[in-house]
């Protein structure tokens, strides 16, 4: 019984190892590459077909949010959509502006989706499923996350368009703006793992209390603040609703994308499901218990469908934001960067700190509740009182 | 040393040199901009080549993803574009030779050690942070207080004038 178990759980690593068995003829280079190409080939595959159900799926929660029907014309219950879609964004005209630059126009897309990829590589899907396990590994995914901003640059100034160039600036401004909170709450998760990598902060999450509560990071009072805040600037860096301002189609066009067409925009549309699923993958990673199972006896399912199923919660809660929320406006998304996100992401740290310092007791469990609510009342009643809601003042477009 | 060895370090030189050269020779600014953004990450496939995993991803973070946003920026918003060439700038050139000839200097009088490189313990992320906090630690605060007194400054610069 366990063996099947653990055949199960560890089945694609057996997969990988029988593929790699059959090249025991060939050089230990050749054996190296040929595991590399495998591990890119199945992170590949996985997330375009995760693209393709989500756009799909997405689509039919919002319909069911607003009360409609949603795509159901395409193959049963509409579930041929992407297809459809798929073939349509590749016969597409690919049209190119007079004005753009070429080069940088064409190279845009690329610079996009490249980094959004190389993110989802250091993600542990799974017992033993890294396809790229490196000490450093959050550090990696912040460092390739900081390359799209040049990309949405390229994008938006290669167009010779002033919306994209808005978009572009608008983007720029609040995702370097929260890529603050983003690293600063991550801070806390690998203070008390003590390390870099994400196998080993999944780890760090491993046991049970009581055989059915969760070690996991999220359950205590800074790991859940540190997630919120996490999630949030997560939906930013993702350009979700209601922080999708460098699109803004009612305003920009598209933003960066306006003068995409065809496959060129279809590439960014990935690049945007890609960062998604990275960003709200990395929450499972750090807060969410990694591929651990909620209690101990549910242990016997395989580790990755517990990984796929939190994302799947993760990415469901934003579709969901997204039906529900009202588009925020570019000067509200700052100011709750810099007066709240921040301020609450520095509190993270110290809470964690008080919680690692009474060693995770019940003490500690307290102490860190009151400095993070305490700081949270504090911090509302201040950003409250200065509110003044008298008419806008246009310090530029008068 | 096999040629696979040496594969790695040669394609990434290729690429650091092109991105450099060409930062320096395009007439577009914004396009030697973006050359340069190649060079950096150049830089930092070195580093990681060189097993300083933590280094090579630091460059990416503040070469590629804030100094060289900061530098399109600058462009963008500084002049339209560069008019014609007024000539070659002998001052520029004789700065260049300048400061060749005290690399080439200092290179000549460099002696490599010889025979075997001495075996150094990997420099992991858990040995930069234990070295920052205990050996380092006047530096790395005194460098705490010139970032803050900067940032400060920069505030204090952009604030909207209260009228």
């Amino acid at each position: 019984m366990t063996r099947v178990i653990d055949g199960l759980d560890q089945i694609f690593v057996i997969a990988k190892a029988f593929l790699l068995s059959l090249l025991a003829w060939a050089p230990d280079w050749v054996v190296q590459v040929v595991s590399s190409f495998v591990n890119i080939a199945a992170v590949l595959g996985v997330f375009l077909v995760l693209f393709a159900l989500i756009s799909v799926f997405e689509r039919k929660i919002l319909a069911r949010i607003q009360n409609r029907y949603g795509p159901n014309r395409v193959g049963p219950w509409g579930l041929l959509q992407p297809a459809a879609d798929g073939i349509k964004m590749l016969v597409k005209e690919d049209i190119v502006p007079g004005g753009a630059d070429k080069a940088v126009h064409f190279l845009a897309p690329i610079a996009m989706v490249a980094p959004a990829i190389l993110a989802l590589g250091v993600i542990p899907y799974g017992r033993n499923m890294t396809a790229f396990s490196i000490d450093a590994g959050i550090l990696f995914f912040f460092a390739v996350g900081s390359a799209t901003e040049l990309a949405v640059f390229m994008a938006g100034w290669s167009s010779n368009n002033k919306y994209s160039m808005l978009g572009a600036m608008r983007a720029i401004a609040q995702m370097v703006s929260y890529e603050l909170p983003l690293v600063v709450t991550v801070l806390p998760v690998v203070m008390i793992a003590g390390s870099l990598s994400p196998d080993r902060i999944v780890d760090a999450q491993s046991g049970y209390l009581l055989e059915i509560i969760p070690k996991w990071f999220v359950l205590t009072p800074w790991g859940a603040a540190a997630f919120l805040l996490f999630f949030t600037a997560g939906l930013v860096e993702s350009n979700r609703t209601p922080f999708d301002l460098p699109e803004g189609e009612s305003e920009l066009v598209a933003g960066h994308m306006t003068e995409y067409s065809g496959f060129k925009y279809a590439t960014f549309f990935m690049a945007e499901y890609f960062g998604m699923f990275a960003v709200n993958g990395m929450a499972v990673t750090l807060f969410l218990g990694g591929w651990h199972a909620p209690c101990a006896f549910l242990q016997f399912i395989p580790s990755w469908i517990w990984f796929f199923s939190k994302l799947s919660v993760l990415l469901f809660t934003c579709i969901w934001i997204r039906g529900t929320l009202p588009r925020v406006r570019i000067d509200q998304t700052m100011k709750l960067a810099w007066t709240f996100m921040l301020p609450m992401a520095f509190t993270c740290v110290i809470s964690a700190a008080v919680w690692h310092f009474n060693s995770g007791g019940i003490l500690g469990w307290v102490e860190s509740l009151l400095i993070v609510a305490l700081v949270y009342a504090g911090l509302s009643q201040m950003l409250g009182a200065r509110k003044h809601l008298s008419v806008r003042t246009y310090r530029f477009a008068e | 040393m096999s040629l696979l060895s040496i594969l790695p370090f040669v394609v990434i030189a290729v690429i650091t040199l092109a991105g450099a050269l060409a930062a320096a020779t395009l007439p577009n600014l914004m396009h030697a901009a973006l050359s340069l953004v190649l060079s950096f990450l150049g830089v930092a496939a070195f580093f990681i080549l060189l097993g300083a995993e933590f280094v090579g991803l630091v460059q990416v973070i503040v070469y590629v993803g804030a100094v060289a946003v900061l530098i399109v920026f600058t462009i963008l918003l500084t002049r339209p574009a560069v008019g014609p060439g007024k000539g070659r700038n002998w001052s520029g050139v004789l700065v260049a030779m300048a400061v060749l000839a005290g690399l080439l200097w200092a290179l000549a009088r460099t002696t490599l050690p010889a025979g075997q490189p001495i075996a150094i313990a990997p420099l992991t992320v858990l040995r930069i942070g234990q070295t920052l906090m205990t050996e380092y630690i006047w530096p790395l605060q005194a460098v705490g207080v010139v970032l803050t007194a900067a940032l400060v400054g920069a505030v204090v610069l952009a604030m909207e004038e209260k009228r």
